[in-house]
């Protein structure tokens, strides 16, 4: 489904070089997790993969379902099914959620030369999606994340999922904020979500959430590269030791 | 042979039709028209607006037929009083059975009641053009303690080329009495042509009135307009003005609140595009105690256009616990449009809560780049950002038959939905 190979790409006017030659291959049907100290580059994967302004590929190849990815615009990439759950979702004041994601899903279903959704079938999606990861339905029509809690900015990360159904989800610290339920809750509904089709980026800094989901692989990212990758077990070996025996190991 | 400094004035009314008869209203707008000139950008009041573009051209008032179906709105049921460049269209109007209301012509306005209702006013150089040469325009009174059966729709459209529309009305609202006025602007082939508005109106005590101003003729045309109202004690005057039109508007509204407890809303957007030049210039004069008012404006300004927001807030040394609340946001689409905001409080009073804020700014990026990871393309994203934007404005539009053609406007014009 995805294959990143030998990945370069630099942020910023300076051109700062972030990530530095990753590679990953994720199949249907798969959840990969990935770990890594503060300031890796796990996030600027994320943003790479989205495609988002500021970031420059200089080296590699990013194919998705066969189709160059760097080539496309990020609401294309979207619409073939990427989608990226924010570490820090954006508050947009006046846009309500339900009304974006009418928007949203109409956009995804034209390319996907679906009719749109008919209002009555897009309200029970809505109820079905919020109810999937205990949103409250207030908050589906309220503007997109303003005054929402840190919790429930996540949440709302995952409802929208839920409303988009995508191939691939890169989910950057979407554990992060979550109360001890709310971390069941909203591990549960990327569960229901999981299927043999499609597949799951997991980005975290905590066995905690792949107690929930369990990841069939689990990556090490450390100074823009995958230095590690391993069984789910991994994830208990680097909880309990930290990252500094990776560096002794390589040497 | 004598050499004269020309007067720019002079030269403007000079291909104008001279008022034969004349009310003495006219006569007095003429008397101080003389010896007048145009302000220039040193002038503070024009600091932001260059009318050479309008002033260097000569300009007809002319007569003419015209097809207003499109103009109309769309399941409105109202008093419709038209005027096609300025003269009324008796034809083309309809007003109701109302025993609310008077429609007269503004011929039949008493000077001696207009001169001491308007005393306190400002005018200016076009509103005195307007005055003098005025080819109709409308008196419009709603009798004491009486509601209109209907809201009155003012419809004006200029059209041809080089015209210059010169109506002026006047709307009295007796004690107690309520109404809705809808004041429309549209221009159809009317190059160079130029509208030159003046409405004025007195509302009495209890009185309560509300105006819905839609400005959306082409921007092959220039748009001045002078609005005064004077509110007596406890009276409610409440005003939303949309502009998208012409290339150049100066939306001039002046409101003296000469009474305690009253209510003032001021409510605006306007949206630019290619040359534009859009200016909203707004005063609120508080004269007595316990009065509140309100004032909302934003614009998003596109392509080359600019904007303009000038907010006077006066509260005079008399006028005790007033609240006066002022708010002016600006979304700047591209790096060529400009907006000059400048909200101006005076305020000679102790114990008054007066607050503004003015903002102008670009839309979030990161907003625009979450919204496009949800698959909606940028151009979309823009104008679902800029439908929020103004949408908490249009909101406050509160006639449902207004607010669909303002929907709808903006849908056809700017491809936004709400
Ligand atoms: N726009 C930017 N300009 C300059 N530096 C940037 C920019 N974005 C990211 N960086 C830098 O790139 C590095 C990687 O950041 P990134 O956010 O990808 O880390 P991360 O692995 O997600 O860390 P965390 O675990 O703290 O979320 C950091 O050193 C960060 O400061
Ligand atoms: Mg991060």
């Amino acid at each position: 489904m995805l294959t990143i190979k030998n990945l370069h790409a630099t942020v910023g006017e300076e051109g700062l070089e972030i990530l530095k030659g990753l590679n990953l291959e994720v199949k249907p049907g798969e959840v990969h997790a990935i770990m890594g100290p503060n300031g890796a580059g796990k996030s600027t994967l994320a943003s790479v993969l989205a495609g988002k302004d500021g970031y420059e590929v200089t080296e590699g190849s990013v194919v998705f379902e066969g189709k160059d990815l760097l080539e496309l615009e990020t609401e294309d990439r979207a619409k073939e099914g990427v989608f990226l759950a924010f570490q820090y979702p954006v508050e947009i004041p006046g846009v309500s959620n339900i009304n974006f994601l009418k928007t949203a899903i109409n956009e995804i279903r034209e390319h996907r030369k679906q009719e749109p959704l008919k209002a009555k079938e897009f309200m029970a999606k809505v109820r079905e999606s919020s109810a999937l990861v205990e949103l409250d339905p207030k908050l589906a029509s309220r503007s997109v994340n303003e005054g929402f809690s840190g919790g429930e900015k996540k949440r709302n990360e995952i409802f929208q999922m839920a409303m988009l159904q995508p191939k691939l989800s890169i989910l950057d610290e979407t554990d992060s904020g979550l109360d001890i339920d709310a971390l069941r809750i909203v591990s549960d509904g990327v569960n229901k979500l999981k299927n043999e089709n499609n597949a799951v980026i997991i980005i975290t800094h905590y066995q905690r959430l792949l107690d929930h989901i369990i990841p069939d692989f689990v990556h090490v990212l450390a100074d823009g590269k995958i230095v590690k990758s391993g069984p789910k077990e991994l994830a208990l070996e680097l909880e309990e030791k930290g990252y500094d025996w990776l560096n002794a190991e390589k040497v | 042979m004598e050499i004269t400094a020309e007067n720019k004035v002079l030269k403007f009314v000079e291909g104008l039709i001279p008022p034969s008869d004349g009310t003495s209203i006219r006569k007095e707008a003429l008397q101080a028209l003389n010896g007048m000139d145009f302000p220039t950008t040193r002038v503070e009041e024009w600091k932001y607006t260059r009318v050479g573009r309008i002033t260097n051209k000569t300009f007809q008032q002319e007569e003419r037929k015209a097809n207003i179906e499109k103009y109309k709105i769309t399941n409105l049921d109202a008093h419709l009083v038209v005027f096609v460049n300025g003269y009324f269209d008796a034809s083309l109007s309809t007003i109701k059975e109302d025993k609310a209301l008077s429609v007269q012509s503004i011929e039949k306005l008493d000077l001696d009641y207009y001169s001491e209702i308007m005393e306190e006013t400002e005018e200016n150089v076009f509103s005195l053009i307007n005055k003098g040469y005025q080819t109709g325009g409308v008196y419009i009174k709603v009798g004491e303690n009486e509601k209109t059966a209907y809201p009155i729709h003012l419809l004006h459209l200029t059209t041809g080329e080089g015209i210059i529309s010169n109506a002026q009305h006047f709307i009295h609202l007796e004690k107690g009495s309520k109404t809705e006025l809808i004041t429309t602007y549209d221009s159809d082939e009317a190059e160079n042509s130029f509208t030159n508005i003046v409405i004025e109106g007195h509302i009495e005590e209890n009185a309560n009135l509300t105006i819905q101003k839609l400005q959306f003729e082409e921007k092959n045309v220039f748009h001045i307009s002078n609005e005064f109202f004077v509110q007596d004690p406890s009276s409610q005057f409440k005003i939303n003005t949309i502009t998208t039109g012409s290339l150049l508007t100066r939306n001039g509204l002046n409101v003296i609140v000469e009474g305690e407890n009253c209510h003032t809303e001021m409510n605006g957007v306007y949206l630019g595009t290619e040359n534009q030049h859009l200016d909203n210039h707004t005063l609120i004069e508080h004269l007595y105690s316990n009065c509140t008012s309100s004032e909302t404006y934003k614009g998003v300004m596109d392509d080359k256009s600019t904007g303009v927001f000038n907010g006077k807030v006066i509260v005079r040394p008399n006028a005790k616990k007033i609240e006066a609340y002022q708010s002016n946001g600006n979304i700047l689409l591209s790096k060529s449009s400009t907006v000059n905001s400048k909200p101006e409080l005076e305020i000679y009073a102790d114990d008054v809560r007066c607050s503004h804020g003015s903002t102008t700014g670009q839309l979030d990026e990161d907003a625009i780049y979450y919204l496009r990871t949800r698959g909606i393309s940028e151009q979309k994203a823009k104008k679902l950002m800029v439908a929020a934007f103004i949408g908490e404005v249009l909101d406050k539009v509160d006639n449902s038959d207004i607010r669909k053609k303002v929907d709808q406007h903006f849908l056809e014009h700017f491809g936004w939905v709400f």
